[in-house]
């Protein structure tokens, strides 16, 4: 079995859960941004949790499959068309050899996923079937998928039940703005009163550049930190540290102007303070704010965090449980 | 001769907090100084021996380290107090370090960082010099020469590993008035060769694929310290080969020595000279220069 991109889409990649343990080697997670609708999409499948799926972003691939296969397509809202016929998302569906997949424009959301039974069936490197692009490794030739490119599908380990829904209750609506949860800490104490003050209160834009590594936000009032005397190997600005290692989720606000939020290819290290994380429950929301889409920055402590966790696990076991 | 900084000085507490709730961040000190980094190494290697359960990356830094756990397997305090009791059970004894010692060649004043450096010229503080220029300038050397002299003469420590995969930061083993101190670029240029040799603040890099970058570019290196495919003996392992707490040395270059080891690079031959050794950090702060040379007898007549 195999699949073959037509049109490869804006930026279409192989992922599955993430590569960790490489962190301090300079090797992000990576993996799909959106994990609750990656693994939407292979318990969809009867997949294990692992296995790899199609990332698409704000524009999706043509597909022609190469033998008859099961398929399921989650996250960003779009109609996906089979042969040019309306297919459901969120739904398991069969397609024969030679079937072709299209996709309209994506209506809300950025990323969208599309497992197959069996799953992407990429080498492992270093654990994973990720695709880490800066590196160049992971996925198909360690690269976004071209016109013409053949994915290797694995054996499905059961037959997969054709028509399976995931209930609309189950899983949380897709939003032009959302409110993104931050645990201050880090360097947050060097921003001043009035930055901490506007920081929560403005609206903030995706800016065009938001991509794997970080999404860079526009339009609030520019930060200011307190001056203060460089330490020795910092560097002469007042957002500048001694270059140290970035949390997955970290807010940081180079020369106080935009504020940029690493996700699952962060660069894992570097000189700029940060103001705090955005937890990990929201995450995936991130993934999928299209440019221009606000955000709102909200204050939380650790235990509502930790809460919010809590949420996200149980609304997953609940998926988890309705796709068994 | 007496260290502006080391044996003189006392690191305070470490500061401990939260990176949302899956990270702790813990800042040794808030300036670059070898004992920090040491600190932090030798807690980030304690940690892994202990094999926390939870604990899903361990990125030791420059001055600080970085911890990723997940909070379903051990809750955020008491996360931070098993870092804390680490904190308080290191002492001197952990400040000796079992290394391995690199000589890695360098070609200064290449051809390749001298084309890029004239294309982004307008985003340098100096556009009439070239990066190299204008380091020894402002670092009181009166030619290139010197400058360099002084940036290969003594080894360096890769204090970090990161930003993208694999590439080294590197910070002197040298007091600090000696440290070679240099600004990075106004605005970040779009393009660094591969391999080049940066330098920005007082640390120095690799640059381990082609990108984007700020440092200010001295050089190139033939060897790849870099590669998914794994082709070179000292790659086999690992695609990344340095790792926090390796020593440096730089081998100036000239071209056919250049042009030698990269037909070797080519040819899935070329190694990396590579010495196992253990550093004492109280021995190099009683007599860094003489202790340095010492360190670097591993690559002559043994």
């Amino acid at each position: 079995m195999a699949i073959e991109l037509i049109k490869p889409g804006l930026a279409t990649t192989v992922q599955d859960a993430g590569r960790p343990g490489y962190y301090h080697l300079g090797i992000p997670l990576s993996g799909a941004m959106d994990q609750e609708s990656y693994h939407q999409a292979n318990w969809l499948v009867g997949n294990p949790d692992s296995s790899a799926v199609l990332e698409c972003t704000l524009m999706a691939p043509e597909l022609c499959f190469h033998a008859d296969a099961v398929l399921a397509i989650t996250g960003a809202q779009t109609t996906p068309k089979l042969n040019g016929v309306e297919v459901p998302r969120n739904t398991s569906f069969a397609v024969k050899c030679g079937d072709r997949l299209s996709f309209d424009f994506f209506k809300l959301g950025a990323r969208l996923y599309i497992a197959v039974a069996g799953g992407i069936d990429v080498p492992l490197v270093l654990g994973s079937r990720s695709t880490y692009g800066l590196g160049a490794f992971g996925g198909l030739h360690g690269r976004k998928l071209q016109a013409g490119d053949v994915l290797p599908v694995g054996q499905p380990i059961a037959k997969p039940l054709i028509g399976k829904t995931l209930p609309d209750t189950l899983r949380l609506p897709l939003c032009k703005e959302v409110q993104l949860r931050v645990l201050p800490g880090l360097y947050f104490h060097r921003l001043q009163d009035e930055s901490v003050q506007s920081f929560f209160a403005d609206t903030w834009r995706v800016a065009p550049e938001a991509d794997r590594i970080g999404y860079r936000y526009k339009g609030g009032t520019a930060l200011k930190f307190h001056e203060r005397i460089p330490p020795f190997g910092a560097g002469s600005d007042p957002s500048n540290i001694v270059d140290a290692g970035y949390p997955y989720g970290s807010i940081q606000v180079p020369a106080g102007l935009e504020p940029i939020i690493l996700h699952r290819d962060a660069v894992s290290g570097g000189g700029y303070a940060m103001l705090g994380t955005v937890i990990s429950a929201d995450m995936d929301l991130i993934a999928q704010m299209q440019p221009n889409h606000n955000a709102h920055f909200v204050r939380v402590d650790m235990a509502q965090a930790l809460a919010a966790r809590a949420e996200r696990r149980q609304r997953l076991a609940l998926q988890r449980e309705a796709l068994s | 001769m007496s260290p502006s900084i080391g044996q003189g000085t006392t690191l305070g507490k470490a500061r401990y907090t939260f990176g949302g709730d899956e990270h702790v961040f813990v800042e040794i000190s808030e300036s670059m100084s070898l004992p920090a980094f040491f600190k932090s190494m030798a807690i980030c290697t304690e940690l892994k021996k202990r094999a926390v359960p939870g604990v899903t990356e361990i990125c030791p830094a420059n001055a600080s380290y970085l911890v990723r756990f997940d909070p379903d397997v051990m809750d955020p305090d008491s996360m931070m107090r098993c870092l804390q009791d680490i904190e308080a059970s290191v002492g001197a004894a952990d400040m000796d370090l079992q290394t391995r010692i690199i000589e890695v060649p360098v070609l200064y004043n290449d051809p390749w960082t001298h084309e890029t450096l004239m294309r982004f010229r307008e985003r340098h503080q100096d556009p009439t010099s070239t990066d190299l220029e204008y380091a020894a300038r402002i670092n009181h050397f009166k030619t290139v020469d010197e400058f360099i002299q002084a940036h290969s003469a003594s080894p360096w420590f890769v204090s970090m590993v990161g930003f993208v995969a694999g590439l080294p930061f590197l910070f002197q083993m040298v007091e600090q008035p000696r440290q070679l101190e240099v600004p990075k670029y106004l605005s970040p240029r779009t393009d660094t060769p591969k391999l080049t040799l940066g330098h920005g603040g007082c640390f120095s890099c690799i640059y381990s694929v082609r990108g984007a970058g700020g440092y200010q570019m001295f050089g190139v290196t033939p060897a790849p310290i870099f590669d998914p495919a794994q082709g070179l003996p000292y790659l086999k392992e690992l695609m990344v080969f340095f790792k926090p707490g390796d020593i440096v040395k730089w081998k100036p270059i000239d071209r056919h020595e250049y042009d030698t080891i990269a037909r070797d690079v080519a040819a899935g031959t070329y190694q990396l000279p590579i010495r196992p050794v253990t550093f004492s950090l109280t021995a190099f702060w009683a007599d860094p220069d003489t202790y340095n040379q010492e360190l670097l007898q591993v690559f002559h007549g043994h």
